[in-house]
């Protein structure tokens, strides 16, 4: 670990290894889409990769990892108010939905 | 007359962190609403369209991925240059801002080339409920991507010299411009599987 300028830790290594999973990703994505899966699983899958990779970014790149409890509290907030935008919708319609 | 408006750059002891970022994460908190309605707005559509993905066959999957590859790797260089600018080196800074910025312009050149494709095919937003998404989405995402490069060139070249003056406050100013950058970045995550390959 090296001390900046600043006076902040700041190590490198990391970004590049987060760089390496995240073009891995992107390459798996892309290849399970070619195999056709059923919808659903096709769906799930492929969101669940893209949050792992969302994750890398927000914990890598936007360093919450590090990050003071006042900004992972509004995070929290923000998550909340998210899945309630998104879900709020959907669940009115879920009774008319018929997944293929 | 002139009148200083007072400011710090340190982190306030009351919030922990310093105002910029404070600020840029509340912004970035209403970005998350913004585009969480839209992909609200994307679930409703397709779950209620027997005839969803009209004109999903045109995209190109193997230009997404490419874009895909650019935006990730503009993050890294993104990153990068924040290090460089908290290690006062200027030159690095210059060259992973830089890189930055072009990566940034070689996004929107490729998405040039996606849509004029579509267009010269006559596919527009009216074509298809999907492709009125899909215009949506990624023309909003890529006017972010625009106001991101804006600010990224402004302290690339012009406001490079404040880390002479004032590096505390330059940093914090890379900090907050890649804390959008890596925003944008990572809705392009979730738009690129959602939109070319589901």
């Amino acid at each position: 670990m090296t001390t900046n300028e600043l006076g902040e830790k700041q190590e490198v290594k990391p970004y590049i290894l987060v760089f390496v999973a995240l073009m891995a990703l992107t390459l798996i994505t892309v290849a399970v889409s070619y195999l056709e899966l059923p919808t659903v699983g096709a769906v799930a899958l492929a969101l669940v990769i893209a949050s792992v990779k969302g994750s890398l970014v927000a914990c890598y790149f936007m360093h919450l990892l590090s990050e003071k409890k006042l900004i992972l509290l509004t995070m929290a907030f923000t998550i909340l108010g998210f899945l309630a935008v998104l879900l709020g919708p959907a669940i009115t319609e879920a009774n008319t939905v018929t997944l293929d | 007359m002139s009148t200083a408006i007072p400011y710090t750059s340190e982190p306030r002891p009351d919030t922990g962190v310093h105002n910029v970022k404070l600020g840029i994460w509340l912004f970035l908190a209403s970005e998350v609403m913004l585009f969480g309605s839209l992909f609200a707005g994307y679930i409703l559509l397709r779950v209620g369209n027997p005839a969803w993905g009209a004109g999903q066959g045109e995209l190109s999957v193997p230009l997404a991925t490419l874009n895909t590859v650019v935006l990730i790797t503009s993050s890294v260089t993104m990153v990068l240059a924040w290090a460089a600018a908290m290690e006062l080196d200027k030159t690095k800074f210059r060259l992973f801002m830089g890189s930055t910025v072009g990566l940034g312009a070689v996004f929107l050149v490729i998405k040039y080339f996606e849509y004029s494709a579509k267009f010269h095919h006559g596919i527009f937003p009216d074509h298809s409920t999907f492709m009125a998404v899909y215009f949506t989405f990624t023309g909003l995402h890529a006017a972010h991507v625009v106001a991101g490069m804006v600010y990224n060139a402004y302290l690339w070249l012009p406001n490079a010299k404040m880390m002479d003056s004032d590096p505390r406050m330059f940093a914090n100013r890379v900090e907050a411009a890649g804390l959008f950058w890596h925003f944008v970045d990572l809705v392009w995550i979730f738009l690129f599987p959602v939109l070319y390959l589901l």
